[in-house]
């Protein structure tokens, strides 16, 4: 870990924002700013942007660079026309996560793959060591971007005041002139709400960041970024998704496309012809309380993520159980510090707009 | 609560806990400082009425989205009444953390700790 915490380029506004500041990842973060609940709300029913130039980004470039991302990644990478956009993840060759990504096809031959911060370093290096055999350019990117999530049912009418032209579709990604400011703006995000995330010249993120305030965006930090991540259970690396588990049990056997020979691909192929030991599952707290990451599950079986959701009012995670209880509607009993509370194994995602 | 508080008649514990006395019942609760550090508080988990709490150790939880917070008991006695309005709305505690967000009411089975209780400077001051 680096000796001195990291800023981005947005430090001073989250400061100046009242933000409470936490370690993150080697990152100093706002985790919130004028509180949780109205953060998620204001995401949920209008617009929030969220600083996320903690993350990292590694470009990839050459004749080869398609062959080599579909060496490294789970997905099937062909599929990704200039301007789009995929998720997959970075597995070992036994299959185990090292990452999960997004990669942006910027041109012809020029890939964009998005790491999370804590696994930037590894990722890096993984890949540098995996490009030795292909005609292909692996660059540290992280240093040259800044990053902003808009997010929210007003997301995109927010950002495309500022565009020159309109603002590219889901899953998609091209460069836009946002108030003068060269933007790669990407129809992506980790709220299960419409939005984009805008990648920039870490110079230009300040005033980006003070013009989507100024249009109404509230500033959102990680502590609703996670409450808005679990309702609709999209996974969290470090809690959901580790080196010691593969796609199969965390349920993200449709992001990996064994055919195309990535590596840890014989390994996925096995798990999913065997089926997993154990799966990753959504659930309700249906008696109150709150299950914590690392609570036991009665009977086997672990809390990976737990929180309130403000959304819902209730007690909400993932957890992986033996796969003879995953089924939606199986009861579980977790042990709460000692106190074991009942939950209920949910579909997928808990919070749906449909819901409420 | 914007702006931090701590009244003055009120006798504070180092572990960010108040209590009021009114004879030999002392109602309980968090401080300012504390409700603040944890931040909207989402979950309460209150002992029964009927057990007994024991100064300088926890006699329950709050959670805010985060973080779980054990709840240290400044004094010695029976809980005698929670606040039940807390399960459904345990933010009160973030927005009245000295009325309406009051904990537990305890039947304190030592008075004479209240002596070893700090009054709202010499708590104020610990906070530096």
């Amino acid at each position: 870990m680096p000796a001195a915490r990291l800023r981005t380029p947005l430090f001073e506004r989250h400061v100046a924002a009242g933000a409470r500041i936490v370690p993150f990842a080697g990152w100093e973060m706002p985790v919130q700013y004028a509180g949780v609940a109205g953060e998620h709300r204001a995401v949920r029913e209008a617009v929030g942007v969220f600083d996320v130039s903690h993350m990292g980004q590694v470009e990839s470039t050459g004749p080869g660079a398609r062959a080599f991302l579909q060496r490294v990644l789970s997905n099937d990478v062909s599929r990704i026309a200039p301007g789009g956009a995929q998720y997959s993840l970075l597995c070992r060759e036994d299959g185990g996560v090292l990452d999960d990504l997004f990669t942006y096809r910027l041109g012809p031959e020029r890939y964009l793959t998005v790491t999370n911060a804590a696994n930037h370093v590894k990722d890096l290096a993984w890949l540098q060591q995996h490009s030795a055999d292909f005609d292909c350019t692996i660059a540290d990117r992280a240093q040259e971007y800044a990053m902003l999530a808009v997010q929210g049912p007003l997301a995109r009418e927010t950002v495309q005041a500022l565009s020159d032209r309109p603002l590219p579709g889901k899953f998609t990604a091209e460069p836009r002139t946002l108030a003068a400011c060269d933007v790669l703006v990407c129809g992506t995000g980790y709220t299960g709400e419409d939005g984009v995330e805008l990648l920039t010249r870490p110079d230009d993120a300040p005033a980006g960041w003070d013009e989507l305030l100024r249009r109404g965006a509230a500033p959102v930090g990680l502590a609703a970024r996670d409450t808005l991540r679990l309702e609709v259970c999209y996974h969290l690396y470090g809690n959901d998704l580790m080196e010691s588990r593969g796609p199969i049990e965390a349920g993200l056997g449709w992001a990996c496309k064994e055919e195309t020979g990535f590596v840890g691909a014989e390994a996925v192929r096995a798990a999913r012809e065997a089926g997993p030991a154990e799966k990753l599952v959504a659930f309700v707290m249906t008696q109150g309380g709150i299950a914590r990451p690392g609570n036991p599950v009665v009977g086997g079986g672990e809390v990976t993520s737990g929180t309130m959701s403000p959304s819902l009012g209730v007690g909400i995670g993932m957890a992986y159980v033996p796969a003879a209880d995953s089924a939606p509607g199986t009861p579980l009993q977790i042990d709460v510090r000692g106190k074991q509370r009942p939950a209920e194994v949910h579909p997928k995602p808990l919070y749906s707009k449909e819901t409420p | 609560m914007a702006d931090a508080s701590y009244p003055e008649e009120l006798l504070y514990h180092a572990e960010h806990d108040w209590a009021r006395l009114d004879g030999d019942v002392a109602t309980l609760g968090i401080t300012w400082y504390a409700q603040d550090a944890l931040g909207e508080l989402v979950f309460f988990d209150p002992p029964e009425v009927g057990t007994t709490v024991t100064k300088d150790e926890p006699y329950a939880e709050v959670e805010s989205v985060k973080a779980v917070s054990d709840v240290i008991a400044p004094l010695s006695g029976e809980i005698v009444e929670v606040n039940a309005g807390l399960a459904d709305n345990p933010e009160t505690i973030n927005e009245d953390a000295y009325g309406e967000g009051w904990l537990v009411k305890v039947r304190m089975s030592d008075p004479s700790e209240r002596d070893g209780l700090l009054s709202q400077a010499e708590y104020v001051a610990t906070l530096g």
